[in-house]
């Protein structure tokens, strides 16, 4: 008995030393995609090589907002919409530090869908991760401004009635300088590409697709197999693909990838070589 | 390359002076969208920024700039946004964000008759109350009114002081009467300007809780990329900063957000009389308005009427004892204000009964003339 007690002690999850784990058990439901999304952008922050303890995880308000209080990392649970700015505020007030925006759909494309564009406008070198579950889990499951057209909410009983957004295309169309989206099936692909932003200058961009079986799932008689059966028999990869090409609609097929990888001038960069005088910008 | 403290004799707006006593104060970090009468505040920081070091940023909205500002602080700057009316309205959850974090920044609020688009170029002081009850939930706020471009210098820096040294958002309350006035502006030598910087933790980092209090009751403040591993969230938290959502996590959060200027109202608040001694009549004023009561005081004198004028300098934390005090000796107040009653309730509610409380107002889009005053003045006492 003695030894196996032993034996228990040792056995830890490799991402013990990325997470919080005083604060585990965490909220997500089971069946959720965030948890795999999540512990997918922590093994990408070790691969990557990034400086660990100059990196800040930012999130807003709802069920992918809560990964900022899970990462062992300074780590900023801010206002519904606001991670954006925040981060924005974080970075220019120290260049030094990489940052990190983990937050949901709803979020950062509803309320927070003016910060998103002028982010990337502006080039910002920020890496912004969304899980996109296609509505709005924490509060019950209402329609999001990614939700399917038709697709039933506890807002939209009878169909929902919109469209919804092409993220890539709208972080194409901002300035962003990656832009890409994978599942939370594909997490080898998604891995390497957190991995490859996080040490990519600029806006980054990448649109996770993950089940909410509780909430999205339920009312769209949808379980987590299900969801993870149509990621892969309706998806297919298309590194480079044309952004507008990009709807959702997994009736059709769903086009997952690296869509866009530029060099462009960060803000900062922009900043220092326009305003600054020349004798105060850093090497 | 000049130097952050622009030593010397100026001639300016207190919008400048305001952006200079920003810079003065170690300033390093602002974040603003355009909006009159406070445009001029972003105008000159993004001239004087860049060259001291720090960073300026017009962002997409009010939000975004109050939200960036706090980020920034997190990240260690000193940092500032500007604005008036309609735009305070935009900060309001992100104030309540500062409150709960415990995150230094200063916000100025160049205040014009509202409500809504109002009077876009024409002063008034409508948004004390909002100032101190604008964010949602119960929270205890600092606001500071400038009557003058050298006075809002000072009170910029007095402002920073304040919320490095209780890690509290601080709110300047001008107005667009003051914003716009160009008066002498005196800023002295560097080495003569105090400046308060936030205490940083010591210690094991991997022991530090973020939220629990020092022997002064202010816990110390860890930046982001120090290896803290902090995390900090505007839900109710425990001192770990860590999620707590109980009712007892709740009580004692909030009682340590609001004890922290609750306990220290001697050092924050702070008050200027003139000719108050013999005092019978007291005019209690702030901002522009409290040079219509400068005026009214010395016109009521050679009237041979006894009155003085207490001036706030911090309108939050409210000076009650003051007031009490004072209606306890004086036959009666007269607040004079640009808007239609918001301090003169406060008066009013601490003189309790024990002197009669006048409010010589206005609707917002000018000042008061001293006149009205001693109207007031002559009717009722």
């Amino acid at each position: 008995m003695v030894k196996m007690k032993q034996q228990n002690k040792q056995v830890h999850h490799p991402l013990d030393d990325l997470i919080r784990t005083d604060r585990i058990p965490h909220i997500w439901c089971p069946g959720c995609g965030i948890g795999i999304a999540f512990s997918s952008a922590l093994l990408a922050m070790k691969s990557s090589g990034i400086d660990l303890q100059k990196t800040v995880m930012v999130s807003g308000i709802g069920c992918s907002g809560r990964g900022a209080g899970y990462v062992n990392l300074d780590s900023y649970h801010t206002t519904h919409g606001r991670a954006i700015p925040f981060a924005t505020g974080l970075k220019l007030a120290n260049p030094k530090l990489n940052v990190v925006v983990f937050s949901g759909d709803g979020d950062l494309f509803a309320i927070g869908g003016n910060h998103f564009i002028h982010a990337a406008r502006r080039n910002v070198d920020i890496t912004v991760i969304c899980v996109n579950n296609f509505n709005y889990g924490m509060t019950g499951g209402q329609v999001a401004a990614t939700t399917p057209a038709k697709a039933k909410t506890t807002t939209t009983p009878m169909g929902n009635p919109e469209a919804p957004f092409n993220l890539p295309l709208l972080a194409y169309a901002s300035g962003a300088s990656f832009v890409a989206r994978w599942t939370v099936l594909h997490t080898r692909d998604l891995i390497d590409c957190i991995s490859e932003a996080l040490t990519k200058k600029g806006f980054s961009f990448i649109e996770v697709l993950g089940p909410c079986p509780t909430n999205y799932g339920r009312r769209n008689k949808e379980n987590s197999f299900d969801t993870m059966k149509l990621y892969q028999d309706h998806t297919i990869i298309k590194n480079g693909a044309y952004p507008s090409e990009l709807d959702i609609d997994f009736h059709k097929t769903v086009i997952l990838g690296k869509f866009l990888d530029i060099e462009r001038e960060t803000c900062i960069e922009s900043y220092d070589k326009t305003c600054r005088p020349m004798e105060l910008v850093e090497e | 390359m000049r130097t952050a403290v622009n030593t010397g004799e100026h001639f300016m707006t207190g919008d400048v002076a305001c952006a200079e006593g920003a810079l003065a104060a170690g300033c390093r970090f602002f974040g603003a969208y355009p909006i009159t009468p406070a445009t001029e505040i972003a105008e000159h920081m993004s001239a004087r920024l860049p060259e001291v070091g720090g960073t300026f940023i017009q962002m997409e909205d009010e939000i975004a700039a109050m939200a960036s500002i706090i980020g920034a602080s997190c990240a260690g700057a000193k940092s500032m946004t500007s604005t008036s009316g309609p735009g305070f309205s935009l900060m309001m959850e992100n104030i309540g964000l500062a409150i709960i974090t415990e995150t230094p920044c200063v916000i100025v609020n160049v205040q014009r008759a509202g409500p809504s688009t109002g009077l876009p170029t024409q002063g008034a002081q409508g948004d004390m109350m909002q100032a101190k009850w604008g964010s949602h939930g119960h929270y205890e706020i600092i606001a500071l009114a400038p009557s003058s471009p050298q006075d809002i210098f000072y009170q910029t820096i007095m402002a920073f002081n304040l919320s490095e040294k209780y890690r509290v958002p601080v709110i300047i309350m001008t107005d667009e009467m003051i914003g716009h006035l160009s008066e002498r502006v005196i800023i002295p030598d560097a080495n003569e300007i105090k400046t308060v910087t936030r205490t940083l933790p010591k210690g094991r980092k991997d022991r530090f809780k973020p939220f629990e209090p020092g022997p002064d009751g202010i816990a110390p403040m860890a930046i982001a990329g120090e290896g803290y591993n902090i995390h900090v969230t505007g839900l109710t938290h425990d001192e770990k900063g860590y999620p707590d959502m109980t009712v007892e996590a709740q009580a004692g959060m909030m009682e340590r957000l609001v004890g922290k200027i609750r306990k220290n109202r001697d050092d924050i608040i702070k008050t200027e009389g003139y000719r108050l001694e013999d005092a019978e009549i007291v005019i209690v004023s702030y901002g522009v308005s409290s040079r219509t009561g400068l005026a009214a005081v010395d016109e009521a004198r050679e009237k041979g009427k006894k009155v003085g004028l207490l001036r706030l300098i911090t309108v939050w934390p409210f000076p009650e004892e003051q007031i009490r005090t004072l209606a306890a000796k004086v036959k009666g107040f007269i607040t004079v204000e640009i808007n239609l009653g918001q301090i003169h309730h406060e008066v009013e509610r601490c003189a309790g009964g024990k002197a009669e409380c006048m409010l010589v107002g206005h609707p917002g889009g000018t000042i008061i003339p001293p006149e009205r005053v001693i109207e007031t003045l002559e009717q009722h006492f």
